[in-house]
């Protein structure tokens, strides 16, 4: 599956399409597989989101995990500040970036 | 140090409009991206991994409490925090919005600090001797010389568009501690033969993916023309570097495939057009700038006993206190190199107990390392027992200077988009390792240092332990390079073949540390027995 994924142009927080909106959260990532340059080129002229672009993924306990580990650690945030991630209770959430 | 006067204020102070006259426009739609981001960039404010990051110049490294304490607000304030002390001596944020961008500018134009051109294809942030002006060693203090510099590089148009990005370090002393031959161009001020300072010229070293050490094109360029020849160095590398290739757009490729000889004719022919040309800065200015770095009023008579019965006081000041020129004081290193820990990173309080530390013991000055710790360049030895205990007390007193827990580490793909590994959790896992098997003390000076990608950020070419992270398919890897030095005794690093995984990394450090353990002589540090006995004893421990 393919997800489209940027930052947003304010807060430069990295957000994923979820069909119709952006989200902080993976989890709500939408698979955009033959769509990704036609969203990513409306979303970006209308600003809700800075330099789109599509990542492979796959399904993962039921939800979408980047294949490259640079967009997984994108995802949850730095894997050496588990406080700053967006899940800081999770001690298990490591696992799934590395 | 170093006041603005009512220019530097002036040009900051319409920079931080200019930029939020830019940001507004992109927050408008009024700026597409690729419009904005020179514009971004310019002023150290990069898009990273997790948000925008902020890139603060620290000026070779200098800044006093009320600095540090506007660095520490800016973290409270605009990001999570803390920062991140850098290996060019700035500090970094990784939590920015764009739309509080200008307000942190001002912020720290406020304190006569800013962010431009810490990055761009322009002259970065001149960097020097971290113990300028208190080192027992040097010829004179550098820092001059880098403000005189920095004046002169700061908005100058015919550099601000460089083939590639320009760095320079000032040092004055025969001890290399800025890893000057490793820059675009390195200075070191030296003494002739009668007693006069000039300034010797290395052009062309760098580290990235092609590092090389600097050749020397002049071991004596007067003072008074100092300028001019860097000038004459910049001009020619405008002219001819590459602008087709990013990746053979720096001086160091230029020099060498002109060859240092032909190079240097190049400069010299330059350097006589210009001579006559009013390049160089009135002597006045320079005395100008001299006068803000006189000595701070030193006692003469300061008490020179220090009282070692605590023996964790004493091993704090036998690894992290240097030498001063002043009798009764010393320099003292504040480590960011906690075991397990996160190099450079510090918080907004850390930021502040330091801070109120230079007020109280060091005269107000602190000095950021490129090694990413903190220097209190004036204590006195009677001082330093109280400046310890405050330390320690909050985390930062790690005896650790120059061993193999003070590790130079980028922040990597934790943090940054170009990065293709982690570096900063196989530092904490190297820290970890040696502070549990208690190696640490009996290793001596180690210097390891950590790049999580061929860009060379964490200076792994020049470890005497180096590390480079890859990316395998996806899969972090890391390889091993060994006999690195960004001293005085500078070298490029060698790799000893193929590369580890995560863990597979720590032990081949500890391995590697083991057969130096086996083979030293008397007084050799690791460097000194890698050197003497070559990479096959430690590539035999390693692959078998």
């Amino acid at each position: 599956m393919r997800l489209l994924t940027g930052n947003d142009l304010k807060t430069g927080a990295v957000t994923w399409w979820t069909g119709a909106e952006w989200s902080i959260h993976i989890e709500d990532a939408a698979d955009v597989t033959g769509g990704e340059e036609e969203i990513a080129r409306r979303e970006e002229s209308a600003r809700r989101v800075n330099v789109p672009y599509a990542v492979d993924a796959d399904i993962h306990d039921g939800s979408p995990r980047p294949s490259h580990i640079k967009e997984r650690v994108r995802a949850l945030g730095p894997t050496v500040r588990p406080d700053l991630t967006l899940k800081p209770a999770d001690p298990e959430i490591g696992n799934w970036v590395i | 140090m170093y006041k603005y006067d009512q220019y530097d204020q002036a040009m900051v102070d319409a920079r931080v409009e200019e930029f939020r006259d830019q940001a507004r426009r992109r927050l408008e739609g009024r700026l597409t991206e690729d419009q904005f981001k020179p514009l971004r960039l310019m002023n150290g404010l990069y898009l990273q991994l997790h948000a925008y990051m902020l890139r603060v110049a620290i000026p070779y490294g200098t800044l006093d409490s009320r600095q540090m304490h506007a660095l520490a607000d800016i973290a409270d304030k605009y990001d999570r925090g803390y920062g991140h002390f850098t290996t060019r001596q700035n500090i970094q944020y990784n939590w920015i919005k764009l739309e509080d961008a200008a307000d942190i500018l001002a912020d720290l134009a406020k304190v006569e600090m800013h962010a431009i051109q810490t990055s761009g294809n322009c002259i970065r942030n001149i960097s020097s001797d971290h113990f300028a002006g208190a080192a027992a060693d040097e010829v004179v203090d550098p820092r001059p010389y880098a403000e005189l510099l920095r004046q002169w590089s700061s908005f100058h148009p015919e550099f601000s568009y460089l083939p590639r990005k320009f760095k320079i370090a000032v040092i004055a002393s025969e001890k290399d501690r800025a890893a000057m031959r490793l820059h675009d161009i390195g200075i070191n001020i030296v003494t002739n033969d009668v007693g006069e300072p000039g300034a010797a010229f290395y052009v062309g070293g760098g580290m990235g993916r092609t590092p090389m050490i600097a050749p020397c094109i002049n071991s004596f360029v007067p003072l008074d023309q100092l300028v001019t020849y860097a000038e004459a160095c910049l001009r020619v590398y405008n002219r001819h570097g590459r602008r087709d290739n990013k990746y053979k757009a720096r001086i160091k490729i230029l020099v060498h495939e002109l060859g240092a000889e032909e190079y240097t004719r190049q400069v010299e022919a330059e350097f006589a057009h210009l001579l006559d040309q009013g390049v160089e800065p009135p002597l006045a200015e320079l005395e100008r700038i001299k006068g803000y770095f006189e000595d701070p009023l030193f006692e003469t008579a300061a008490d020179s006993q220090i009282d070692r019965i605590d023996p964790d006081f004493a091993l704090w000041i036998d690894r992290n206190t240097v030498a001063h020129k002043a009798d009764g004081y010393v320099s003292a290193v504040i480590s960011l190199k906690p075991v397990g820990g996160i190099p450079g990173d510090a918080t907004a309080e850390q930021m502040r107990l330091m801070a109120d530390l230079a007020k109280d013991y060091s005269f107000d000055e602190l000095r950021v390392m490129h090694t990413q710790n903190i220097v209190l360049p004036h204590v006195r030895k009677a001082d330093l027992h109280a400046l310890w205990t405050a330390l320690d007390a909050a985390g930062l007193g790690s005896p650790n200077l120059d061993t193999v827990e003070d590790i130079i580490a980028c922040p990597g793909l934790d943090y940054c988009s170009l990065a293709n590994a982690r570096s900063i959790p196989v530092a904490q896992k190297i820290s970890e390792r040696f502070a549990q098997t208690g190696k640490t003390a009996t290793l001596g000076e180690l210097k390891l240092k950590i790049s999580g990608c061929i860009n060379a950020c964490g200076h792994h070419h020049a470890g005497h332990i180096g590390i480079l992270g890859v990316d395998r398919k996806g899969v972090e890897n890391y390889q091993l390079l060994l006999g690195g030095s960004e001293a005085e005794d500078v070298s490029l690093a060698k790799i000893t073949g193929p590369g580890f995984d995560e863990n597979g990394i720590v032990d081949a450090v500890e391995t590697v540390t083991t057969v130096y353990e086996r083979e030293r002589a008397d007084g050799e540090r690791f460097l000194d027995t890698y050197r003497r006995i070559g990479m096959n004893p430690f590539k035999e421990a390693l692959y078998g």
